[in-house]
């Protein structure tokens, strides 16, 4: 049985479409003063590790690690940098914690995407240099093939999908912190240009700039220092072959071995009934489809019709994104993750205010690294 | 102290050469298979794998950690993947060891790999942008300045001469000469040779310098009780420490790396150690230029300040010396793939304490050693202590 | 069990394998731009140097006076208290001769980038900078610099807006 560990700070800025007014230095200070402020700890004196969460071509800086320490209190203390989704850099915190070394860490993860001027070349830069960059073509064609073979071998439809779409963003419209809530109907996005078929435009989550700090302490800590310390239950992380013509192009097989290392820490054998709600990365629409399967919340097939029913509405019987996911708050980048994780705490917390699910105990956040990799990671969190 | 024991049970590495023709994730591989097989493990042993890499810029690979990830045994694995510049070779390490630490993990792979030649026309480019993109970069600087930079503050503090830097560089090649995956060893170089190098941005000169270079390097760690059934030498995991500087480095007085001496206690305090020059047998810290290793030296309390150049010139650090430093031949004799450079130093600890180094095996029985790495705008220490028996 | 391992493996290529295209290869050339903001502090002293000035901030908890600038002070972890116009001159801190390119050609004229504390911050702080109007073989550390401003027309708010620093006596 690890050691408990809860989250007992959290600290965020954005997310909005631009940030022009603030260096991406001033946008991660904002986050961290709040997240230590709420936590009620001076990094100077109590924080004992930071992580933070970078790559340098989302950056533009070499070794993106450099820049990080001064605006989250950091300086000459132990700070590394995770390249990889926000989530990691939260369980890279969490794992140190259960070293026993350490007893109180704090995360950070941003996304200044409106900085980055060719975001689809950087994707491309991304893609293996010999087998696949030289085909030249813009990677959403990875997603245009995942979606179409999903598609094909669940029988989930187009318009399932549109319907994540429609309830993101609609659920958004509830979430202050969210940038893109909007009132859209089903045809919208069947109608919306196509980008790499079957994936419209409507179907990708528009990218937004924010910064997320959260604070996680050993329990002993955690009970001095927070009425409402959020307890970690479970976590797990896996990667998939990077290659693209090894992968599997059904299933997330990423998202499904995350989740059942994180399922098998927190005791979770029906996660449908043992959970509460979820926060799944939404990046394109079938992709909350898609990891709903891997994640067993229901069979491959069933993600679509339970959609169409609405049972993952917000007043439904398992809410999925209440927060609006990504289509709805909009993408940040590998920081995503740790703003699915975000929304999970609030809700916990009671701090969700009009999108407020009632009686929640036990909330799952699942982060994806995006194109070109399949790389995922979950968190459990329960009150 | 409570924690769980972790130790070293495998190490592997590749050559370093100046242009390999394998890729970045065949280099990954090679070094990765040849850990297992140093201890008998297959990748249906790992738990985990933990992978260190610095900048994408020379690998020519955004999120190069997910396109190493195979190649460094991560299929359908947790993979996790850390970054601290030049400190990454001995941090990786560092988070393999929190991995299993931590009670989830059992066994962890550690990999670090670099393929630099890939940045052409000259990996320096990939240098250009860790400056400050709005402070910085318009004025056009290269990496040469920052080293250069430090070493004339660190020569004018203390009064140092070219010709008492030079011996490390001397010292580093010459043990080199001993290791098979060395690129540059060179058993007859002298001062000489080094003072009248070419002058790149002064005061550091060719000689001075470690130079691009491609390479692996991959460690398996495992938790006591595995360890023990695996093999009859492990190498436990002391003490670890790391941290990083203010990016306001211009604000700095750069005779002294204060940074390495946070990481250097925060190593001595877990690994139980209080007279660090008496308790420490081998030293292996980050020599990308030769004063670097002097600088660090100090800063790893190995070394009063100011005192390093003198306790070289004395012969104490040498091989057969009291306290012998780089004994592999460092990054100045073997290479430097950045983060596999740092890795390299750890497995040198590795094969020296259990008596497989060879021709570079340290006389006496050594007992506890330290590697070191440094990076970021010098900003970052990374220390790891490991020691053999108990 | 280095000394048991006879052959490691990795193979060394020649920059001739790859002229002589004896080595399969392929190229990519990243198109990876990026539009940072400047932010506040940044933001601030930009425009500062468009008006020829150099500006810092200070700290009233740990009595530092810093530049470039920031919001926030990164020792007390607490906002800056208040911007500091400093002089447009300081004293070197550490300086190097660079005769070659980031891509290792040799340069026709060597550049002498250097640290120069700026005076009216505290001492120690500096900024990075190039020297101009100097044999290079003079420069000392403790050496008294001012800047060479461009004429306020070509000022656009950058760095740049200071050619260099050059000795003063």
């Amino acid at each position: 049985m690890p050691k408990e560990v809860a989250i007992i700070g959290v600290g965020y800025a954005g997310f909005r479409a631009l940030t022009p007014e603030v260096s991406y230095k001033e946008f991660m200070y904002e986050a961290a003063v709040k997240a230590y402020e709420d936590a009620g700890v001076d990094p100077r004196r109590d924080i004992e590790s930071f992580v933070t969460v970078a790559e340098d071509f989302t950056e533009g800086t070499s070794i993106f690690d450099e820049y990080v320490p001064d605006q989250l209190g950091a300086v000459l203390k132990p700070v590394h940098t995770i390249s990889g989704e926000g989530l990691h850099g939260f369980i890279a915190a969490y794992l140190q914690i259960l070293t026993g070394a350490m007893d109180i860490v704090a995360v950070e993860a941003h996304s200044k995407a409106s900085n980055i001027l060719t975001p689809d070349e950087i994707m491309a830069f991304a893609m293996d240099p010999v087998y696949n960059r030289p085909l030249r073509a813009n990677p959403h064609f990875i997603a245009g093939l995942e979606m179409n073979r999903y598609l094909c071998e669940t029988g989930a439809t187009r318009e399932q999908c549109a319907l994540v779409v429609a309830k993101n963003k609609h659920n958004a419209l509830y979430n202050p912190l969210a940038a893109y809530g909007a009132s859209i109907a089903v045809e919208d996005v069947l109608e919306s240009e196509m980008v790499s078929y079957p994936l419209s435009r409507l179907d990708m989550s528009p990218r937004a700039d924010g910064a997320i700090v959260m604070v996680l302490a050993a329990r002993e800590r955690a009970e001095e220092l927070s009425d409402i310390p959020i307890w970690i239950r479970g976590v797990g992380w896996c990667n998939d072959s990077f290659s693209l013509e090894n992968r599997d192009w059904t299933n997330a097989i990423y998202a499904a071995r995350a989740a059942e290392m994180a399922y098998r820490m927190a005791g979770i054998r029906t996660p449908w009934q043992e959970l509460d709600f979820a926060e799944i990365d939404d990046t394109f629409s079938y992709k909350e489809l898609q990891h709903m399967e891997a994640l067993r919340l229901c069979r491959p097939g069933e993600a679509g019709l339970l959609v169409e029913d609405g049972a993952t509405e917000i007043g439904g019987e398992f809410p999925v994104n209440p927060s609006g996911g990504s289509l709805g708050m909009g993408h940040l980048l590998d920081a995503s993750g740790l703003a699915r994780l975000l929304e999970v705490v609030l809700q916990l917390r009671g701090e969700a205010g009009q999108h407020q699910l009632p009686d929640v105990e036990t909330g799952l956040a699942f982060g994806w690294r995006g194109l070109p990799t399949t790389s995922g990671a979950a968190v459990i969190l329960s009150n | 102290m409570g924690l769980r024991k972790v130790a070293v049970v495998g190490a592997g590495m590749t050559k370093f050469v100046r242009r390999a023709q394998e890729t970045g994730k065949e280099l990954a591989y090679e070094a990765a298979k040849m850990a297992l097989d140093s201890c008998e493990l297959t990748l249906d042993d790992v738990d985990g794998v933990a992978l260190g890499t610095a900048p994408d810029a020379f690998d020519g690979v955004h999120m190069k950690g997910e396109y190493l990830s195979d190649g460094a045994g991560a299929w359908r694995k947790p993979f996790m993947r850390s970054y601290v510049g030049g400190g990454t070779g001995v941090f990786a390490p560092i988070q393999g060891w929190y991995h299993v630490a931590s009670g989830l993990f059992d066994v962890c792979l550690v990999v670090c790999e670099e393929k630099m030649s890939s940045c052409q026309p000259h990996p320096q480019g990939a240098f250009l942008t860790i400056f400050d993109h709005t402070t910085e970069r318009p004025l056009g600087p290269n990496l040469l300045w920052i080293f250069a930079l430090e070493m004339n503050r660190y020569m004018q503090t203390y009064g140092l001469q070219k010709k008492d830097i030079a011996l490390v560089s001397v010292k580093n090649k010459r043990n080199a000469a001993d290791h098979p995956c060395a690129l540059l060893g060179d058993p007859n170089i002298t001062v000489e040779d080094v003072l009248n190098s070419e002058v790149l941005a002064w005061p550091v000169q060719r000689l001075d310098v470690s130079p691009v270079t491609d390479g692996a390097v991959a460690l398996v760690l495992a938790a006591e009780n595995v360890a023990k059934r695996i093999t009859d030498k492990p190498v436990w995991i002391k003490g670890v420490g790391w941290s990083l500087d203010t990016a306001y480095w211009t604000n700095r007085d750069l005779y002294y790396p204060k940074y390495v001496e946070y990481a250097a206690r925060m190593a001595y305090e877990m690994a139980g150690i209080r007279e660090p020059r008496k308790e420490i047998h081998i030293v292996e810290p980050y020599d990308p230029f030769d004063y670097k290793e002097l600088h660090h030296l100090e800063g790893l309390l190995l070394a009063d300040k100011g005192e390093a150049p003198r306790l070289t010139a004395e012969g104490v650090t040498a091989r057969t010396g009291n306290m012998p430093v780089c004994p592999s031949g460092g990054l100045l004799g073997v290479g430097n793939p950045i983060a596999a450079a740092g890795l390299m130093k750890v497995a040198e600890i590795f094969w020296q304490l259990r008596g497989e180094a060879g021709k570079r095996q340290v006389p006496g029985k050594p007992i506890t050693g330290l590697a070191q790495a440094w990076g970021d705008l010098m900003q970052v220490g990374t220390v790891i202590i490991l020691g053999i028996g108990g | 069990m280095t000394a048991k391992i006879k052959e490691f493996p990795g193979v060394g290529l020649r920059e001739s394998d790859f002229t002589e295209r004896k080595v399969l290869f392929t190229e990519w050339k990243p198109d990876a731009r990026y539009a940072w903001d400047a932010g506040i502090a940044i933001g601030r002293y930009l425009a500062a140097l468009k008006e020829g000035r150099i500006i810092g901030v200070r700290c009233h908890h740990c009595r530092r006076t810093v530049v470039p600038p920031r919001i926030f002070c990164e020792w007390c972890f607490r906002p800056m208290d208040e911007w500091v116009y400093l002089e447009d001159h300081g004293v070197v801190n550490t300086f190097s001769i660079c005769y070659v390119r980031w891509d290792m050609e040799r340069l026709e004229e060597p550049l002498i980038p250097a640290v120069i504390e700026i005076a009216g911050a505290s001492k120690g702080m500096g900024i990075l900078h190039l020297l101009g109007e100097v044999d290079p073989q003079e420069v000392k550390i403790g050496m008294k610099v001012k800047a060479v401003w461009k004429p306020a027309a070509e000022r656009i708010g950058a760095i740049t807006d200071i050619r260099y620093f050059k000795p003063i006596k």
